[in-house]
């Protein structure tokens, strides 16, 4: 029997509809994303903590779950919002519904909504804190109020908290279609430690593909204790929340970039990275949550289509002389990827790593390979 | 960089006539193609012989052709108009044919002419198979294991590597013309050898048969410097087997994860680099094994398709727009989305956040002899889209817009016990698959058994059996549990009035008053290409049952204009042609125009047509919900042909404001008895007729009536089980064996008028004023449905006096039925005397060639009157007969139907139509031919066999082929009248004399020219294998000495030269 939902906006707007998942209640902002397929991929990564997902593509669950497809240890999301669950999952790689899933990880969710209407309301007052309660004796004032004491985002240090507690090696490549696996290529060109923001694990499937013998460590790593490490190359995670308050990795970041250690961010990382160099992060209204965005590279004018989901950015305007602008979005002109014109460093705002999302932007990890690859060379 | 400043006049080839695997969607593509250049500055130059489309509208190109598409022909055009540019990727399969052709006769090195959007390279590469599959192994794509081969022997031996079922797929051929699966060797043969044939290369690809794997197609689109993004991917709910334009069709893809889905999407932009397709939109299709995701490239089409038009209306990005701004040096982040006003770039992937079905349309009903499995070649005629939120409320509401009478699942078993039926109905696919799979289901049968039995995924049968199990609900419990609540929660799963009406066996009026008392209606939701993620300023709608209605109605004077849903024979592009010219007079009038269609092809959906586009089932719920959210002033619905009159009446009731005519006044030139006393009361004459409803009244009223007769059931429309019989014997047998006649089922007598002229008017009131827009002679006798016959304009064999009469008549029934808009009438001529057949107070499928012939678009002119401004106001006073004369030939699908009878009579069977124009009866006649595909020879040997009554005038014909040089060839009776007539010619055997008989020679290719005319069924029988054998052999033939003597004054005039539209206009408008 479907139990009742309720979604409850700081702003009152009361969504009602069936409860999927764990049972209970859960607080976050309010986020959509766009992509038609990927859920399992968005859920499980762990930029979403603190974030209420809504996917605007109606049928969700098509596909099932498969622990292949997992992009960290766990779901991080704090709550699903969808619009229909289909009756049947149809794919050869499916392990469980999305339901069962859920319930595992506990999350709350909630379905039969009018997901378009929530996603209209969003773009129209930007996002938004909100709740979802399921179960019986649905409380639409204590949701609400619930939705209210959520703070928003900023000023959240989330990078800590996802981070993995303790530093571990990673050697499986990309996925394989014919094995449906991630085989293990040999992976000793170049030593990376990887910080963990809220790492996905295609970030490091997509550098053991390419030679690198991987380390990952907590986000709280001083720069000493990775340097100590003599890396080839530092890889600055994604992540959640907002950047700013991340004053450890920053500095661990400007001390890296004295050691002329090359360097790529994703995301948060690219956001962490922007910081050390002395530039600014803002809050954006809604941020970007999709698989089609078009960014552009500048230098080539190449058009890539980019997964997105980001709710801050980088101020172009306060990049300092020695970083210049590399790519920008063709959807708002912000800014999307930044180059240390002094040091072997860059960052993407996007992600290239997709999964979810488009192969597009994926020679960024070749860039990195070629940056470690010269630096050896001179040195 | 912005656009190419080297060129600046561009030729595009359109896709000539309606045929099946070609249809509106060219007229889509190409009208966006023509528009975009247009505004930026380039001269644009169009060829298409199809009369009925929007493009070839004057002032849609520079410099319109409407000419036969041929090299020949596009090279005199090329020669006058001297473009700088050729972009070949509009017209469909027709134009890339004809570019590759120019190109090989070095016609495009000549005159300079470069190719945009596709190069020769590029086409040649995806289309031949072979290149094809050797490109696809060098980007490491598996293709399934074909052997390509140029003769039988060769089939036979590539067969025994790859075992049965096997594919067969002829080179450069449209919608998969001459291909199909064999099972058996005897199959294998037979199709094999019409593959070869079909193939303007006799090249045919034998090939490994991947039937049941899922089947994707993915629609991408690249500029010049190499960005590629995807537009679509759409996921075929009928699975590899059944051509994709036959087979139902979803969007986005629902059953691949993102790590298949992006496999997916690198290699469709792999392929189209590895093809060279520089800039444009492509297809390509894939099938995936549905077991452990093993992909295979099929195919891909380097130009805008009839996916690509879906694609577009699917997701709101206008892919043929784009493609032709591509073509001329733009890239991606340079062009706007349109859509979004400019929000966001046309660099992006669209996403939505509904779910988009298509479901095909056939007629086999109109070709018994058809084979009506589906196979890898094309056979529907029209396909309908609908846009849901979920996939259940799409697929219902497509189906309810297929026009087949059906308002959902409706049942279609008509033994509940008849599981061989069933079984192969599921197994081997037909025209109504998917409701034979909602019966299985009430029939208990599992999901695993339906899906080995049909490979449809299970994510689709799933809620196809859930639609069955809440239909099921409702009926055990009846109209009293349909609740807030249930009502609310069965239309959010897509269900129809009608259909929760006749399960709870109350009256589709009843559930909807009930529905709305309980507040119950839809909410519109915006198509915007972002999933909400941008603000939209453009209204492309659809309905759907959530919390928010973003339709936003304006208050401005509103007209509703109802389309004319998905094309089938006798209903196409003429009336999205006339619905389009209504939109624009309703906007030229100061209306706000709205849209209501659910064709995907069709220009009248593309959403900037009208001010405001609702994409929906031309059902009167939807069309109601409508009206009701935008209170329009009125609707228009005598332009969309028969789907929106239907209407008419209901609509009325409901209280909706009819524009124009009234249904009164259409249901009265409908009605046989009202009409005949309509007649009587203008003192006007129609062929003596009777409704019978025994053998005996029959034969009494026949002497009285005399024969011959033109015998019908009266419940029968569309001159199905039509017949002419000579005598009272014949007629006993119609009567007893053909339909049964009785109280119920009464049968029609109509006198048949021998050598009659058949005449079709088209005309404009505005209610005072009558404007005769043209009076077309049929080249065929009366007899052949209107819609097949060629016919000319102005007339050739009338006198001026019979003319004059037919204005005054036609003007006389305008005003007796107080006609406000257009009227068709067709007349039968005998002698001096004049008889109405019918007379069509709507639309008409000759409208948009007469306006092309006229130089005055009659729908548009007769909109603004149903708007309320008369024909004075609007300075529309007269119209000049032309100088010259056009000919309006019809196009038939027989090729695709391999045995069917291409015979001619009253059942119409023409998909499409070209239009000839000329100085002479015989260059226009000529030109039609050539642009129907007839190509008419020049000498060789002419085959005449005729009828008794018609050999005075073959003796006529043959004589006058002699004179041209060519050799006759006759039947023995022929063969005696010619010779009687000192006509010389040599003797063949009918099919039934031994052989060697006409077959044998016609195979041997020693005819050229057949001229064939029969009567009575055992000759018709006879002469059967022979029309048959010459379509597949392409061999001109005709049916009726009237064509006969326009094919000889064709031959006649040698060739003819090409016209441009626009001057012949101006001639016009001077005289």
């Amino acid at each position: 029997m479907t139990q009742a939902a309720i979604l409850v906006l700081e702003d009152g707007t009361v969504f009602r509809g069936t409860a999927l998942g764990a049972a209970g209640t859960t607080v976050g902002e309010v986020v959509f994303n766009t992509a038609i397929t990927g859920y399992q991929e968005i859920l499980s990564d762990p930029s979403y903590a603190r974030q209420i997902v809504t996917l605007t593509y109606p049928h969700i669950g098509n596909t099932g779950v498969t622990t292949v497809d997992a992009e960290s240890r766990a779901t991080f999301a704090a709550g699903l919002v969808i619009r229909d669950l289909p009756l049947l999952v149809s794919n050869w790689r499916s392990q469980m519904d999305l339901d069962t899933y859920l319930r595992n990880q506990e999350m709350v969710a909630i379905a039969d909504i009018d997901t378009r209407a929530l996603t209209r309301l969003i773009r129209e007052k930007g996002a938004q804190s909100g709740c979802i309660s399921t179960g019986s004796g649905l409380d639409v004032e204590d949701a609400l109020a619930q939705a209210r004491a959520f703070g928003g985002l900023q000023g959240l240090d989330l990078a800590k908290e996802v981070s993995t507690a303790e530093p571990y090696e990673w050697r499986e490549g990309v996925w394989e279609l014919e094995s449906n696996s991630h085989p293990s290529p040999p992976a000793n060109e170049f030593k990376v430690v990887a910080y963990d923001f809220g790492l996905k694990h295609n970030i490091s499937r997509l550098l053991v593909e390419r030679g690198c013998k991987l380390e990952i460590v907590p986000a709280q790593t001083p720069a000493d204790v990775v340097l100590a490490r003599e890396p080839d190359g530092v890889f600055l995670s994604n992540g959640p929340g907002d950047p700013e308050p991340c004053s450890y990795a920053i500095e661990s970041i400007a001390q890296i970039l004295e050691n002329r250690t090359p360097m790529f961010g994703i995301c948060l990382g690219h956001q962490l990275l922007a910081l050390a160099c002395g530039a600014k992060t803002t809050k954006m209204k809604f941020g970007h949550h999709g698989a089609n965005h078009p960014v552009k590279d500048l230098a080539s004018g190449a058009v890539l289509i980019t997964s997105q989901n980001h709710g801050f950015a980088v101020d172009e305007e306060s990049l300092p002389a020695n970083v210049e602008a590399t790519h920008r979005s063709l959807f708002d002109g912000t800014l999307q990827g930044i180059r240390l014109r002094d040091r072997a460093a860059f960052g993407f705002q996007g992600h290239p790593e997709a999964s979810p999302g488009p192969h597009d932007i994926q020679n960024l990890f070749d860039e990195f390979i070629a940056a470690m690859r010269a630096e050896q060379e001179t040195a | 960089m912005p656009r190419r400043t080297d060129i600046e006049s561009i030729l595009i080839i359109g896709a000539g006539p309606i045929v099946i695997g070609q249809a509106c969607e060219f007229d889509y593509s190409g009208t966006q193609a023509c528009v975009a250049l247009k505004s930026e500055g380039y001269r644009v130059i169009l060829v298409n012989s199809n009369p009925a489309t929007i493009m070839t509208d004057p002032g849609v190109a520079d410099a319109t052709y409407i000419e036969p598409i041929t090299w020949e022909v596009v090279a005199e055009i090329i020669e006058r108009e001297k473009p700088d540019a050729l972009l070949p990727t509009m017209g469909g399969q027709t134009a890339l044919n004809c570019a590759l052709d120019l190109d090989r006769h070095g016609v495009l090195e000549k005159f300079g002419v470069e190719l945009i959007g596709a190069s020769q390279a590029a086409i040649d590469k995806a289309e031949d198979r072979q290149k094809f599959r050797e490109a696809m192994d060098a980007i490491g794509l598996k293709s399934p294991k074909s052997i390509l081969v140029n003769n039988f022997a060769a089939a036979l031996e590539a067969q025994t590597q790859l075992g049965f079922p096997t594919i067969i797929r002829p080179s450069f051929t449209l919608g998969g013309t001459g291909g199909g699966i064999a099972f058996n060797k005897q199959e294998f043969e037979e199709i094999c050898k019409r593959g070869l044939d079909a193939s303007p290369t006799s090249e045919i690809l034998v090939e490994q048969s991947v039937l049941g794997w899922k089947e994707y197609e993915m629609e991408v689109v690249r500029d010049r410097k190499d960005n590629c993004i995807i537009i679509c991917a759409i996921e075929n709910l009928d699975p590899m087997g059944v051509h994709t334009g036959d087979s139902i069709t979803v969007a986005p893809a629902q059953t691949l994860t993102d790590k298949e889905y992006q496999i997916l999407r690198n290699a469709s932009i792999a392929v189209l680099r590895e093809i060279g397709v520089d800039t444009g939109g492509s297809n390509v299709q894939f099938a995936i094994n549905p077991d452990n995701g093993e992909l295979v490239v099929i195919e891909m089409n380097p130009r805008v398709s009839r996916s690509s038009a879906l694609a577009s209306k699917a997701t709101g990005f206008p892919i043929a727009k784009v493609a032709a701004r591509l073509a001329v040096g733009y890239t991606l982040d340079e062009l706007d989305n349109d859509i979004t006003g400019g929000a966001t770039p046309a660099s992006f992937e669209p996403s939505i956040d509904y779910v988009v079905t298509k479901v095909p349309r056939f007629t086999f009903e109109k070709f018994p002899q058809a084979d009506d499995r589906l196979t890898t070649q094309m056979k529907s005629v029209g396909e309908v889209m609908a846009i849901g939120r979920t996939f259940q409320e799409s697929m219902l509401k497509a189906l309810r817009g297929t026009e087949t009478g059906i308002c959902g699942f409706d049942e279609i078993l008509e033994d509940r016990n008849d599981r061989d039926t069933l079984n192969r109905e599921l197994s081997s696919a037909g025209a109504h698959r998917i409701r034979y799979v909602a019966d299985a289901f009430r029939l208990g049968y599992s999901r695993d058994e339906v899906f080995e039995r049909t490979h449809i995924d299970p994510w689709f049968l799933v809620a196809i059996e859930d639609i069955v199990s809440e239909e099921q609900r409702v009926r055990e419990q009846g109209f009293e549990s349909l609740d807030a609540e249930r009502l609310r929660s069965l239309k959010r799963k897509g269900f129809s009035d009608a259909r929760l009406a006749s399960l709870c066996a109350v009256s589709e009026e009843q559930l909807r008053e009930h529905r709305w008392a309980l507040g119950i209606t839809p909410v519109y939701k915006r198509v915007d290409s972002c999933a909400a993620e941008f603000d939209v300023t453009t209204a492309y709608m659809y309905s759907t049952y959530e919390s928010e209605c973003e339709s936003l109605p304006t208050d401005a004077a509103k007209v509703i204009v109802l389309g004319g849903g998905p094309n089938r024979i006798g209903q196409g592009i003429e009336f999205d042609y006339c619905c389009v010219q209504a939109s624009m007079a309703a906007r030229d009038a100061g209306f706000e125009s709205i849209m209501i269609n659910c064709n995907p092809e069709t220009v009248s959906t593309d959403y900037d047509i009208s001010d405001r586009l609702y994409f929906e089932p031309l059902s009167l719920e939807d069309v109601l919900e409508v009206v009701r959210i935008e209170q329009p002033k009125g609707v228009i619905l005598q332009f969309g042909g028969q789907t929106p009159l239907k209407l008419a009446r209901a609509l009325e009731k409901a209280g909706v404001n009819i524009l124009g005519t009234s249904p009164d006044s259409i249901d009265l030139a409908e009605d046989r008895e009202r009409f005949k006393q309509f007649l009587i009361d203008n003192e006007l004459k129609q062929p003596a007729n009777e409704t019978v409803r025994s053998s005996e009244a029959a034969k009494e009223n026949a002497e009285k009536i005399g024969y011959p007769l033109v015998v019908r059931p009266s419940y029968v429309l569309g001159g199905r089980a039509m017949e002419i019989v000579y005598n009272s014997r014949q007629l006993a047998r119609y009567m007893d064996e053909a339909v049964a006649v009785s109280e119920e089922s009464p049968v029609l007598l109509d006198k048949f008028l021998n050598h009659a002229i058949e005449v079709d008017v088209d005309a404009v009131s505005d209610g005072e004023q009558v404007l005769i827009g043209g009076i077309m002679e049929h080249i065929e006798e009366a007899g052949v449905h209107s819609g097949d016959s060629a016919c000319a304009l102005p007339p050739h064999n009338l006198s001026a006096a019979i003319q004059d009469e037919i204005r005054r008549q036609i003007t006389l029934m305008a005003k007796g039925l107080g006609v406000v808009g257009l009227v068709n009438a067709q007349f039968a001529i005998q002698g001096n005397e004049i008889f109405v057949l019918e007379v069509n107070p709507r639309a008409s499928r000759t409208a948009p060639f007469v306006s092309k012939a006229v130089a005055l678009s009659l729908p548009f002119v007769a909109a603004q009157c149903m708007l309320g401004r008369t024909l004075a106001e609007q300075g529309v006073r007269h119209i000049a007969t032309p100088q010259y004369c056009s000919v309006k030939e019809a196009v038939f699908p027989f090729a695709k139907f391999p045995g069917v009878d291409p015979l001619l009579g009253p059942e119409m069977k023409s998909t499409g139509e070209v239009m000839g124009i000329g100085a002479t009866f015989g260059e226009a006649f000529g030109k039609s031919q050539r642009a129907a595909n007839m190509t008419l020879p020049t000498g060789g040997c002419a085959f005449i066999s005729v009828r008794d009554e018609d050999k005075p005038e073959a003796v006529k014909v043959g004589r006058r082929l002699s004179e041209l040089g060519f050799d006759l060839t006759a039947t023995g009776g022929t063969a005696r009248a010619l010779a009687a007539e000192g006509v010389e010619c040599r003797t063949v055997k009918k099919v039934l004399e031994g052989r060697p008989h006409i077959v044998d020679m016609i195979k041997n290719e020693e005819i050229d020219l057949i001229i064939n005319t029969t009567e009575g069924e055992t000759a018709i029988a006879d002469s059967y294998t022979l029309r048959t054998s010459a379509i597949q052999r392409r061999v001109a033939y005709t049916t009726t000495m009237a064509a006969a003597n326009a094919v000889v004054s064709a031959l006649g005039e040698k060739g003819g030269k090409v016209r441009k539209l626009q001057q012949l206009h101006e001639e016009i408008l001077a005289q």
